[in-house]
């Protein structure tokens, strides 16, 4: 229990001290799972409407495979992404390989079809009680997309924060693409990992409980906002 | 293309509908004219809310078409109420102004049309307010709001009142009444007989997946043509 006591103390001081080296590593870790995030949003929210809105030709098969995805391990995502952006790779000649864009491009890759098959779940239901009313409107599928996205914004806030929980979390994916160099592409996960096997324990947990306190300040912005929506009859 | 006068009127020709293998509508042939309302009556599922979303568009038949007299023109120039109205999760002027948008309606115009029409059901003073926070009569009225901003020259109501109070009821009706006074065709289901009564200039009896009347609303009371007309007028059940 010692080691706990210690790890509470140093992360304590950590904190109070705000320690250089912790928050570039903190920082980091949000700029490149929000940036993940936005990009992730941008495919995999639009994705998930239009599979809820539209009848095409292999739509069974996409959503097979989305879910399929969700299951992704983070190693082989960072693995893809590492064969794509190595030197001999086919996007090689961007020297991407090692920086915090790899990593930002792993999570993407990573939460992307999270986002993609949670918002479908959402918005499937949204659009069996809509399709009439807009199909009466004269509403096509470009028109019923931003709809659906928008009405169910506070919906799809829960979709949003399981995407970041998973992109903040995983570290098979960043420490592949981003190799955990010291002061430039080290996250607070793959300084946790490689903290406890050097055998700092109290560093480890002191970065734990930073990723934690993150992770509850994120879903508690986030469950007000529900609140104050469902207040408002949205 | 100019754009001709009217849509009317609207030709349904020979129109069947089946779902599972089950015929909901069959050799339904029916012409419905500009004038007074059309009020589609019969009893729960004869087959009056199939009738609408095939004649509105929202259903294709299994058999036979509907045919308007100008039919490159028709999908623009006419809306629908249903008896669940779907409100937007969005302030009661949005959803007014959703609609409009859809339509490429100019934007500065939108928002005069939008209000006028909430004036008219007597929202206006709620136009901020959720769509989801009003009550059920209010909502009827706001679904007919947004349906009659678009000022469509034909307007079908699906059991608008089925689920409403007297009260309630009674607003929907003053509602379109106004809306047939100012040229809109009303084309409206009920299961209500003191409705069509009180609303129809004729009367489109369906039973049973048929047509069996058309007929100027005073003479479907005083002398109805088929026995199963008179049995529902006695209040006897038919189906």
């Amino acid at each position: 229990m010692t080691d706990l006591g210690g790890a509470a103390k140093t992360a304590m001081h950590l904190l109070a001290s705000a320690d250089p080296a912790m928050v570039r590593i903190v920082l980091l870790s949000l700029r490149v799972s929000f940036s993940a995030l936005l990009i992730a949003a941008l495919v995999g929210l639009p994705l998930g409407a239009l599979l809820a809105v539209a009848r095409f030709p292999g739509r069974g098969a996409i959503l097979t495979v989305l879910n399929a995805l969700m299951g992704l391990p983070p190693v082989v995502a960072g693995l893809l992404i590492y064969l794509l952006l190595s030197r001999s790779g086919p996007l090689g000649q961007f020297g991407l390989l090692f920086t915090p864009s790899a990593m930002i491009v792993a999570q993407a890759v990573l939460i992307a079809p999270i986002l993609a098959a949670l918002s479908w779940q959402v918005l499937d239901g949204l659009w069996e009680e809509y399709a009439e009313q807009l199909q009466s409107f004269g509403a096509g599928p470009a028109r019923a997309v931003p709809t659906l996205l928008w009405d169910g914004r506070f919906a799809l806030l829960t979709v949003l924060l399981a995407g970041f929980g998973r992109a903040a979390a995983e570290v098979g994916a960043v420490i592949i693409v981003g190799g955990n160099i010291d002061g430039y592409t080290r996250v607070m996960t793959t300084a946790i990992a490689l903290a406890t096997s050097e055998g700092d324990l109290p560093l480890a947990l002191g970065l734990g409980m930073v990723l934690m306190a993150i992770v509850l300040v994120v879903n508690g912005l986030a469950q007000a906002l529900r609140h104050v929506a469902a207040r408002a009859g949205a | 293309m100019r754009a001709p006068d009217t849509i009317l009127p609207l030709r349904a020709e020979r129109l069947g509908f089946s779902a599972g293998g089950i015929a909901i509508l069959s050799d339904v042939s029916i012409t419905i004219d500009a004038g007074a309302p059309t009020l589609i009556l019969g009893p729960n599922g004869a087959g009056k809310s199939v009738l609408l979303r095939l004649l509105h568009g929202l259903l294709l038949p299994s058999a036979g078409r509907v045919v308007w007299a100008a039919q490159g023109h028709a999908a623009r120039r006419q809306a629908m109420v249903f008896q669940r109205p779907v409100l937007l999760r969005r302030s009661v002027l949005a959803n007014a102004l959703y609609p409009l948008k859809l339509a490429g309606v100019a934007a500065s115009e939108r928002q005069d049309r939008a209000r006028a029409a909430l004036d008219m059901v007597g929202l206006a003073a709620l136009a901020d307010r959720p769509a989801r926070r009003l009550s059920g009569g209010e909502r009827q009225r706001l679904a007919l709001a947004r349906a009659a901003a678009l000022a469509p020259e034909v307007l079908f109501l699906d059991e608008p009142s089925a689920s409403l109070d007297p009260a309630a009821t009674g607003a929907v009706e003053e509602i379109v009444r106004r809306l047939a006074a100012r040229g809109t065709k009303i084309v409206m289901t009920t299961h209500d007989l003191g409705q069509a009564r009180r609303l129809a200039g004729e009367v489109v009896f369906v039973h049973r997946g048929r047509v069996l009347e058309r007929t100027p609303a005073d003479a479907f009371v005083t002398h109805p043509a088929t026995p199963e007309a008179a049995a529902f007028l006695r209040g006897e059940l038919v189906w």
